[in-house]
């Protein structure tokens, strides 16, 4: 953190002229600062990865396995065979450069290798030599080289230099998908035992726990208490909330940052609050308290494994369908994976609002519901007391999170939970927002302190944006539907936009509210005094 | 560098040509043999390309979606850009392949005052368009060399083609506009340093290749003024499988014709083939059904489950008593 630029000196030193040195013979750059911290031996062996052990990036000497040459050529060939994806992505790209400027970690760095395409070249180029007759041929005219510790090195610091956005994919021709190639790459490295701490840590935690943050559900429980005496002070209102308990309608899950980091937790208050208002039948659940799916950015079989739990809880105890909280990758992989690994579902009944009667055919298969659907559904029914004024301190944009924005296209559902609940909001440049959306920099994974340059470099577009609507309209707070970016905005925001806050959606719906028996509010949920309450 | 060695290779090609079928009169295997060649490698190639691709499984259902899904009623979808129904799917498709319509939203990003600034950048999109459709345009009328009598179709083509009616022979408009898409796609290669850094042997060779066949073409048809009937005799001889190589046919037709048995025979191997993938791309030919309907992956392992909440239980039962915690046994 220390020797992080200024944000103007950063924005100062991107340059997009390439090296004169050709991609495969720019070395790369294995320096502090560049990557993550690999994980540590005892997670892998918990979760049984191969290759345990304590290793250094910045050494020339990674300890791989002796043949790791044969298990990535393996690897590679398995994954081919498994996903057609891949290999048409590995097949088609004709490097029309049309994804080369899309990139949030190209626009911040100017790094070349950062560009979508040239990031998939870097595996694209062993593809040809070990699986095409012309690059075994004629390896270097058709872009082919032959895997070596160097090359793999590359992969390590580059596919976790890219955030799995999808950004690149919406704009190329063929949809090729560079979230898919990094995930295969990652897979791959994972066989050799090349991985990073802040992804396979939270997999193990949530494996055990039950969530990223290891916390045990007792502590789980503490601290949902002390929300609920945050409420309390807050509206004078005490309100219940089940955990673990059977025999109700629905299970709510939401990523466990709502639960453990600020301002995470207003935005489970806002939820609670919600519940509450509406006297819905719910339970939370300290065995599935983890909506977010670190297995996404370790393998397959590992994202179906941390997933299983939901559906798992959810017929232990036995409710009707399951309400799914702000979060971004966690509804990629309910949109996107679940009924597929760990459906189908028959035991749940297809979602029903008990306070409207409406029903989610949307999620007529996977039984799951988003929040904002479930809130703006509330609001068109007028279901919903509420005091926008409460929120007349906050002038607000809207970030849209790559995975719903792009996964799903869950855009208008928070926009318009939004608007009954803020008077002052202001859309971003519209480059910046919806499925063209700039990513948080610190998704599937990266959201880790020891490459904070590549963070706030990978930042630059959504800070820029923010920036912008900040200048012109005063903006004060950037709302979003996803935990990760509500902990990675915040130094975000805090380097390119001072002065902006991060909140989640629901933490402006809990400050509107207005509960039955409430007292009058003195304070929003953060406790700062709302308009007029000042003195 | 790159770009050098493809020209290099392509001109070698035109040299090959101008030597074994005019100095070394080797018409038989530049007229006959090789075209053979080339179209059954192309269509065995293409087909076992698909084929290839086809083979692997589609185990997840992975679109990427480009505005608003389908939920709430009084929130509006975007069926074509995020489809649920297989005819919205095909609707996109048909954008896609038709229009080009991701590349349709391309910008172009730049550093400005500080700022990150985007601005539209259709000029790829529209020249590639211009390419393709030229393309297309010109091999449909080809084909009344491979016809006896021509249909009207192909007639109908040739005329909008020649309908400005400039010169004689007849001007084809997508003769020039082809060179125009073609001269774009190079120089952008050459001009842009992000696109001259990323572009390969393999991205000039063809580039080249088709500049090369569309000048030889345009040679023969408006400055050799070569014989076409005899011409066509030839092509007529492919076609019914009695090949014949009648006189005078002018040895730049040769050239010409090397030059598309080349590309023929390079394309299945090639990035060429994005025009067969490009319908294969899960991104995009699925619809993002997922939440509503089971979609099946052939090797999801049954065998993978949670970790489960007996022994979840088991390892935190105690404190979990004492929080006030229901718990499925006491001890």
């Amino acid at each position: 953190m220390a020797d992080l630029p200024k944000a103007n000196e950063l924005f100062k030193s991107i340059n997009y002229t390439p090296p004169s040195t050709g991609w495969m013979d720019t070395p790369v750059d294995t320096s502090p600062g560049n990557w993550c911290y690999p994980a540590k031996a005892e997670k892998l062996e918990y979760l049984g990865f191969p290759n345990p052990r304590e290793w250094n990036p910045a050494d020339v000497d990674w300890k791989l396995p002796e043949n790791w040459q044969d298990i990535v050529h393996e690897g590679f060939k398995e994954r081919l065979g498994k996903y057609r994806s891949l290999k048409v992505f590995m097949d088609i790209c004709v490097r029309c450069g049309a994804c080369a400027d899309k990139c949030h970690f190209f626009i911040g760095s100017g790094d070349p290798k950062n560009m979508p395409v040239l990031r998939a070249e870097l595996m694209r180029s062993v593809y040809r030599k070990d699986f095409t007759m012309a690059g075994k041929i004629l390896s270097t005219l058709t872009g082919s080289r032959v895997m070596t510790e160097d090359v793999l090195k590359e992969w390590f610091i580059y596919f976790y230099q890219c955030t799995e956005c999808r950004r690149c994919s919406l704009f190329c021709p063929y949809g090729i998908d560079t979230a898919e190639v990094t995930m295969m790459a990652r897979e791959l490295l994972h066989l050799c035992g090349v991985n990073i701490n802040w992804i396979l840590e939270p997999v193990s935690n949530c494996n055990r726990t039950g969530n990223h943050l290891g916390i045990q559900p007792h502590a789980f429980k503490d601290i949902v208490d002390f929300m609920v005496d945050d409420i309390e002070e807050i509206t004078g209102k005490r309100i219940n909330v089940p955990i673990n308990e059977k025999g109700h309608e629905v299970i709510f899950i939401t990523p466990s940052g709502d639960v453990f980091a600020d301002p995470g937790i207003y935005t489970f208050m806002g939820y609670l609050m919600l519940f509450d208002h509406i006297g819905l039948d719910y339970t939370l659940s300290t065995y599935a308290s983890e909506g977010g799916n670190f297995g996404l950015f370790t393998s397959a079989d590992m994202m179906k494994k941390l997933n299983a739990k939901m559906y798992a809880e959810a017929e232990r105890l036995g409710v009707k369908w399951i309400l799914g909280g702000e979060c971004g990758h966690m509804w990629r992989v309910i949109n996107q994976y679940m009924d597929t690994m760990n459906g189908p579902a028959n035991f749940l009944e297809v979602p029903k609002s008990p306070i409207t009667g409406t029903v989610f055919e949307n999620a007529r298969q996977t039984k799951m519901v988003h929040i904002t659907e479930f809130t703006a559904d509330l609001m068109k029914h007028n279901k919903l007391k509420l005091d926008p004024s409460r929120n007349d301190h906050i002038i607000t944009t809207f970030h849209d999170s790559c995975n719903p924005a792009r996964a799903m296209g869950l855009m208008d559902e928070p926009r318009y939970v939004i608007k009954n609940v803020v008077k002052n909001f202001h859309e971003m440049p519209e480059q910046t927002i919806r499925e063209q959306t700039f990513c948080c920099a610190g998704g599937s994974g990266l959201n880790t302190d020891e490459i904070m340059e590549i963070r706030m470099r990978g930042g630059l577009p959504r800070g820029n944006a923010l920036k912008t609507v900040q200048d012109e309209n005063g903006v004060n707070m950037l709302s979003c539907i996803c935990a990760i970016d509500r902990a990675t905005l915040l130094p975000l925001a805090n380097y390119w936009a001072p002065g902006v806050d991060v909140c989640g959606v629901h933490e402006l719906v809990g400050n509107a509210l207005i509960l039955d028996g409430e007292k009058e509010r003195e304070t929003d949920l953060r406790m700062n005094p709302l308009p007029g309450k000042e003195g | 560098m790159n770009a050098l060695y493809s020209l290099v290779l392509v001109f070698a090609l035109v040299l090959i040509a101008l030597f074994g079928a005019g100095a070394a009169h080797m018409t038989g295997l530049f007229g006959t043999l090789l075209p053979y060649v080339a179209i059954a490698v192309f269509l065995v190639g293409f087909a076992s390309r698909i084929i290839g691709w086809a083979k692997s499984p589609v185990p997840f259902s992975i679109p990427t979606t480009g505005g608003q899904q389908k939920s709430l009623d009084f929130i509006k979808h975007d069926r074509f850009d995020n489809p649920v129904t297989p005819g919205q799917t095909f609707i996109r498709m048909v954008l896609e392949i038709c229009c080009f319509r991701s590349l349709f939203r391309n910008t172009s990003v730049a550093l400005k005052d500080g700022r990150v600034t985007y601005s539209s950048a259709k000029w790829l999109w529209g020249f590639s368009l211009l390419f393709h459709y030229s393309f297309l345009l010109i091999v449909i009328r080809h084909m009344r060399l491979f016809f006896e009598p021509v249909p009207v179709c192909i007639g109908f083509v040739e005329m909008i083609d020649g309908i400005m009616q400039i010169g004689v022979p007849r001007l084809y408009m997508s003769d020039l506009l082809i060179l125009v898409g073609l001269g774009f796609l190079l120089g952008r290669r050459l001009r842009d340093p992000k696109l001259r850094y990323i572009s390969l042997v393999t991205d000039y060779f063809p580039l080249l290749l088709i500049i090369g066949i569309a000048l030889s073409g345009i040679y023969m048809r408006y400055f050799a003024h070569v014989d076409i009937i005899a011409l066509k005799k030839l092509t007529m001889g492919l076609v019914t499988l009695s090949p014949v190589i009648p006189e005078g046919v002018s040895v730049v037709f040769f050239v010409h014709l090397f030059l598309v048995c080349t590309l023929l025979v390079y394309f299945p191997f090639s990035k060429l083939m994005h025009a067969g993938g490009v319908f294969l791309s899960p991104t995009r030919n699925m619809p993002n059904d997922t939440r509503i309907k089971h979609h099946e992956n052939p090797w999801n392992d049954p065998s993978i489950k949670p970790h489960s909440y007996a022994d979840y239980e088991d390892d935190f039962r105690e404190p979990m008593i004492e929080a006030g915690l229901p718990v499925e046994k006491e001890s």
